[in-house]
């Protein structure tokens, strides 16, 4: 019965996406071409009409690249980050949510995603359906997000960004959520929360970039979010079985390294690409993001070996992604100096509300993506109304240290909304889906593992 | 004859292996097992999560020889894995009934 209500829905939405695309083509007709027949002949050579925006080659390959760098991050960057936390049993559960929601969000984004989070602005509050299928997304530059690439390329490189931040999410459920819940989740994640909030922070028209908010690469639209939401998807959802009773440590950590190592390389594209041009501005963006992350990766296993004793491999990386969460929303307006104070501190603080927060509290977010990606760009939007400097950036703003504090509560207003959008909406989605088809699969499922229960495989057949 | 089972720090087996091949032994069986005894476990921290390890990894080392140089073999890797800290392994001594080589079947002394 459940397996035909589903097959149901598949149809459903696949008849949806046919009947749009449909409409997508009408709309494509080419308009008819403005012929002369009816204009007068000019007298005089007509002025100059404005030149169309110039594609600039050096740009669009940067932008390019960074796109393919971010969705590195994905998969397997963070697929394998999780992947080796888990226990062995859950694996291939763990590197299937990062792989497969690359593949979902891709289509999402296209079909109607990129048009609500930067479409056509209404009331600053949502894009307007009129991008849909990409209609009218060509390759001209649109000179509102980015002059001098092809609009496609703009597009295409936010559509990595909408990918990671569920993927981010997964961290909270690991080891216990049902596959199919999962995906319906992750779109109407995507749909009720991301693709608004991005419209809110970043498109032309959006109330929180109208306010002046600075997120230079997504610290509220992709931290936050996905951090707070994560806080919202381990209360709901409840502990795994024998939480702090067994063993529940990471099976593979040299996979977490690399993942580690992976997500380090991959946001060079994510805050530098962000940039959307690859001049001084890329450039300034990617030093600052090394500068902070190396910090946060050294601050992490230093509190480690002072209060326990010794530096784990294991905080090592931890720190490091830390450190590039919290750089992201700073990323394009402050300076070196500023990084090493943002990380160090990304760096402490991640690791207080890990090992401290978590453990008072009791909630059990598996691998940390609240007290990593919460904690990390709430402090990170915080510092950017602390340390940004328009000499950096004077497209941005100077923060608190700069002789400006209006900044940092205009940070904090865009926290403040990001928390608590975030957490009430997907506490909402959660219930509903609970309800409805249940979020965790049953307890005989998670002793056995997700490889095997899901997905019908194991990971390791050595 | 006699089997010697040996419990010992991992890091000692190849400091014990030469010892014995200098007094004669002509081979061993050896195991990696886990267990413990008065040294017990330790505990491992996770992102601030402790776990404690009860089993600590060793190796087993199976030498059987005969009687007469037995307590050579015994003494000598008491001499090699040796550290003198807690956790150094145990030695059990057992007489063993027959030995056979499978190739051609003999027995007793010659098979050893």
């Amino acid at each position: 019965m459940i397996m035909r209500k589903y097959f149901y829905a598949v149809l459903i939405l696949l008849a949806l996406m046919i009947f749009n695309t449909a409409g997508v083509f009408a709309e494509e007709a080419p308009p008819a071409p403005a012929v002369l027949e009816n204009a007068p002949v000019p007298v005089a050579p007509a002025p100059a009409a404005p030149a169309p925006p110039k594609i600039d080659t050096g740009d669009t390959a940067w932008v390019l690249t960074s796109t393919a760098l971010v969705l590195l991050m994905t998969a397997p960057g963070l697929a394998i980050f999780y992947g080796g936390m888990v226990r062995k049993k859950n694996i291939l559960g763990t590197v299937m949510q990062s792989f497969i929601i690359l593949a979902i969000i891709s289509i999402q984004w296209v079909l109607w995603g990129y048009s609500l989070a930067f479409g056509p602005d209404r009331g600053g509050i949502i894009g307007s359906l009129d991008w849909i299928g990409l209609s009218g997304v060509g390759l001209d530059p649109n000179p509102d997000y980015a002059g001098t690439i092809p609009h496609q390329a703009f597009m295409i490189f936010q559509m990595m960004f909408a990918v990671i931040t569920p993927a981010l999410i997964t961290g909270a459920f690991a080891e216990r959520m049902k596959f199919s819940t999962f995906i319906v989740f992750t779109i109407l994640w995507a749909t009720v929360i991301y693709d608004p909030l991005c419209h809110w922070v970043w498109a032309v028209g959006g109330w929180l970039r109208n306010l002046g908010a600075l997120d230079f690469a997504g610290g509220t639209v992709v931290h936050i979010s996905s951090g707070v939401s994560a806080l919202a998807t381990a209360i709901v959802i409840g502990k795994r079985r024998g939480y702090s009773m067994e063993s529940m440590a990471p099976h593979n950590l040299p996979l977490t390294v690399i993942g580690a190592s992976l997500l380090w390389f991959g946001w060079f594209g994510f805050n530098a690409g962000s940039a959307v041009s690859s001049g001084a501005l890329a450039t300034s963006a990617f030093v600052v993001t090394n500068t902070a992350t190396a910090a946060a990766a050294l601050a992490w296993p230093l509190m480690e070996w002072i209060i326990k004793g010794k530096p784990t491999v294991l905080g090592a990386a931890s720190g490091a992604v830390a450190g590039l969460v919290a750089i992201t929303p700073a990323s394009g307006f402050v300076g070196p100096v500023s990084a090493i104070i943002i990380g160090a501190v990304a760096g402490i603080l991640c690791w207080f509300a890990v090992t401290t927060i978590k453990s008072a509290f009791g909630y059990d977010d598996s691998l940390d993506a609240f007290g990593v990606h919460g904690v990390g760009g709430t402090w990170g939007a915080i510092a950017t109304g602390l340390f940004a400097s328009k000499a950096v950036n004077s497209a941005g703003n100077d923060g608190l240290f700069f002789g400006n504090p209006s900044l940092v509560v205009t940070q904090l207003i865009a926290v403040a909304v990001t928390w608590v959008f975030a957490f009430v909406v997907t506490f909402i989605i959660l219930k509903v889906l609970d309800a409805i088809m249940g979020l965790r699969v049953s307890d005989e499922d998670e002793v056995l593992g997700l490889d095997l229960t899901q997905h019908g495989e194991s990971g390791y057949n050595l | 004859m006699k089997k010697i089972e040996a419990i010992i720090k991992p890091f000692k087996l190849d400091e014990v292996k030469d010892e014995l091949n200098k007094v004669g032994v002509q081979g061993i069986t050896v195991s990696e097992v886990k267990g413990f005894g008065r040294q017990k476990g330790h505990t491992e921290l996770y992102r601030g999560a402790e776990y404690v390890v009860d089993f600590l990894p060793k190796v087993k080392m199976e030498i059987i020889v005969q009687d007469d140089i037995a307590e050579k073999v015994v003494q000598t890797i008491i001499n090699a894995a040796r550290t003198g800290r807690i956790g150094d392994g145990k030695i059990f001594v057992c007489s063993v009934e027959d030995v056979i080589r499978i190739r051609t079947g003999e027995r007793g002394k010659d098979a050893i």
